[in-house]
C-alpha cells in the first residue's frame, strides 16, 4: 500500500528523460565516498589486472594514454538517489585493456589506491559496457570525482566505479567488495532498483 | 579500510514500512527534528540512516536518505532535517509534516559510517552543519550505553541561531568535549573569530594520531573534503576517518 504524502507535489524530472526508480535528477555532481580522498601522483599511478592463476599485466600513465580512447556519454546512478544525465567522459575501454589478456575469469574484484574494493562480473566490463576513465567534461577527472583514473560502469549503480582505480583482479569466484560485505546489493542493477542485500 | 570492518545487518529485504509522525521539535529557524513511531522497527546502529519516500497524489515519488538522530529506542525513531531553499523533500518534511501524518521509509541503511559500544578507542567527530546528525546519534548512543570511550566533537555550524541540539549539548556528557567553529558569526566569548575549518581547529581540538582514533566526518561535501583531507595531512590514518557526505 502506497502512503500518500499530503500536501507533498514534489518536482517532475524534465521533458524526455527516464530516471530508474526512486531516482532524482540533478545537475550537480554530488560525491560519495566512504573515507578521505586520496591523492595519487600520475607519475607514480599504476594500473594491474591480475588473471585467476596469478599472472599480473600493468599499465604505467603513459602506457594508458597510448591506447586508444573513446569519449562516452552516459547517464549516471547514484545509490544515495541521485542521477546525472549525459555525462561526458574520456577514457579506455575495458575491451582494448584486457584484449590480450587469457582468463576462465568470471567475476572481477576492482582494488582503488585507499582500499576500497568493488565487485562486478567480468562480463558487465565487456563489450563496450565499461571504461578506465581520466577525464570528465573534457578536464582532468579531479580527485574527489576519482582521478587521476576511475573506473566507468555506468549500467550500475555508481559505487561499482571504482574511483581511484589501481587494480582489477580476475577470479573464478564471486568476492563481495567495500560496500557489498556491509548491506549493499551484490550487482546493483539501479533499473531493478538493487540497492540493498535482498532487492 | 578492512572490508568485513562492521557486518552488514540488513536481514533478508529492507522492507518498507509506515511510520507515524508522533511529534515535532524545531531545533533551529532552518531544522526541525520529527519524531517517528514505526511499528516493528528492528533497531539500528548509530550513524546509519533511513531512505523515506514522499508520494504526491498522482502516484508521483521520490526518495531522500535521512540520518537517524535519536539511539535505538523500540519503535521511536528520530529524524532532524535542515530546509534547503528550494528542495525538493526538505521543504515539505520541516514546514508540512504534522503529528499523525504518515511517512514511508526503510531502513537502517550503513553499515560503514557507524559507532559501536564495543569500540573503546578515542573518538573525534567533525560535523558540519546538519553533519552532526548522525554523530549526535553516537553521542546519545555513547551514553545510553554508559560507555567511557572518549569522545571529542568540533561542530562546524554558520552561526549560534543555527545550533541544532542546543540544551542538550550545552548540558553535554562526562568524558565529551565539544568545540564549536562558528563560520560566519561568532558569539563574543568565542575563542577563534569566525571562519572556516582549518587545520589548527584540529590540532586544536581532536586527538593526535597517535592515540590511535578513530574519525567521523559528516557534511556538505566541501567541508568534509576539506577537514579529512586536513586529518590526513595531520597524520591520521586514512583507514580511521570515515566519512558522510550530504551533498550540496
Ligand atoms: C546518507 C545521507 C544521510 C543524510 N542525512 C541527512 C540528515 O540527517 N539531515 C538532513 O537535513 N539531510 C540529510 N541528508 C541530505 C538529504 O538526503 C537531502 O539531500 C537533503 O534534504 C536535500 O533534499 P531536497 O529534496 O530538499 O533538495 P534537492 O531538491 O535534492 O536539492 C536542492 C538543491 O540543493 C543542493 N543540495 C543537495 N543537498 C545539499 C546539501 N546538503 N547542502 C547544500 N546543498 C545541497 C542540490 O544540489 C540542489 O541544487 C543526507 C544525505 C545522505 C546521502
Amino acid at each position: 500500500m502506497t502512503i500518500i504524502s499530503r500536501g507533498f507535489h514534489g518536482r517532475r524530472p524534465s521533458e524526455g528523460t527516464k530516471l530508474p526508480p526512486g531516482q532524482y535528477e540533478t545537475n550537480g555532481f554530488p560525491v560519495l565516498s566512504a573515507g578521505p580522498t586520496p591523492h595519487v601522483e600520475k607519475s607514480s599511478w599504476e594500473l594491474s589486472v591480475t588473471t585467476e592463476d596469478g599472472r599480473r599485466h600493468t599499465w604505467d600513465w603513459a602506457a594508458l594514454m597510448a591506447l586508444p580512447s573513446e569519449s562516452p556519454t552516459v547517464d549516471l546512478h547514484c545509490v544515495t538517489k541521485w542521477s546525472k544525465f549525459g555525462t561526458e567522459w574520456r577514457g579506455v575501454s575495458l575491451d582494448v585493456l584486457l584484449a590480450d589478456v587469457e582468463t576462465a575469469a568470471e567475476y572481477a574484484l576492482v582494488t582503488s589506491y585507499g582500499g576500497y574494493t568493488t565487485n562486478v562480473p567480468l562480463a558487465d566490463l565487456l563489450d563496450g559496457k565499461a571504461w578506465i576513465t581520466y577525464s570528465y567534461d573534457g578536464d582532468d577527472l579531479a580527485p574527489e570525482h576519482g582521478g587521476p583514473a576511475r573506473l566507468l560502469v555506468p549500467h550500475l549503480y555508481l559505487w561499482k566505479s571504482a574511483k581511484w582505480v589501481r587494480g582489477i583482479e580476475l577470479l573464478e569466484s564471486d568476492t563481495p567488495g567495500f560496500w557489498e560485505t556491509v548491506g549493499y546489493h551484490n550487482y546493483g542493477d539501479p533499473w531493478r532498483e538493487q540497492r540493498y542485500q535482498g532487492d | 579500510m578492512a572490508r568485513t570492518a562492521v557486518p552488514g545487518r540488513l536481514g533478508d529485504r529492507l522492507c518498507w514500512r509506515v511510520a507515524e509522525v508522533t511529534g515535532r521539535r524545531v531545533e533551529s529557524p532552518t531544522a526541525v527534528t520529527v519524531v517517528l513511531d514505526v511499528p516493528d522497527w528492528p533497531g539500528h546502529l548509530a550513524g546509519q540512516h533511513v531512505d523515506v519516500r514522499l508520494t504526491a497524489e498522482d502516484g508521483y515519488s521520490t526518495q531522500r536518505s535521512y540520518s537517524i538522530a535519536s539511539a535505538s529506542d523500540g519503535q521511536r525513531l528520530e529524524l532532524t532535517v535542515q530546509r534547503l531553499p528550494d528542495g525538493e523533500v526538505s521543504p515539505y518534511l520541516v514546514d508540512e509534516l504534522k503529528p499523525g501524518d504518515q511517512l514511508e521509509l526503510r531502513g537502517p541503511v550503513g553499515g560503514w559510517f557507524v559507532w559501536g559500544q564495543d569500540q573503546t578507542e578515542p573518538i573525534l567527530l567533525v560535523a558540519g552543519g546538519s553533519g552532526l546528525v548522525p554523530l549526535m546519534c553516537m553521542i546519545r548512543a555513547r551514553e545510553m550505553a554508559g560507555s567511557r570511550a572518549p569522545f571529542r566533537l568540533l561542530y562546524s555550524v554558520r552561526g549560534p541561531d543555527e545550533l541544532l541540539y542546543r540544551s542538550e549539548l550545552r548540558e553535554g556528557s562526562p568524558g565529551l568535549d565539544i568545540s564549536y567553529l562558528y563560520t560566519r558569526q561568532a558569539p563574543p566569548d568565542a575563542p577563534r573569530p569566525p571562519g572556516r575549518v582549518a587545520p589548527h581547529d584540529l590540532v586544536r581540538n581532536g586527538w593526535p594520531p597517535d592515540f590511535g582514533p578513530t574519525c567521523y566526518v559528516c557534511g556538505p561535501t566541501g567541508f568534509v573534503e576539506k577537514a579529512t583531507a586536513y586529518l590526513v595531512l595531520l597524520g591520521h590514518a586514512p583507514e580511521r576517518v570515515r566519512t558522510e557526505r550530504f551533498g550540496g
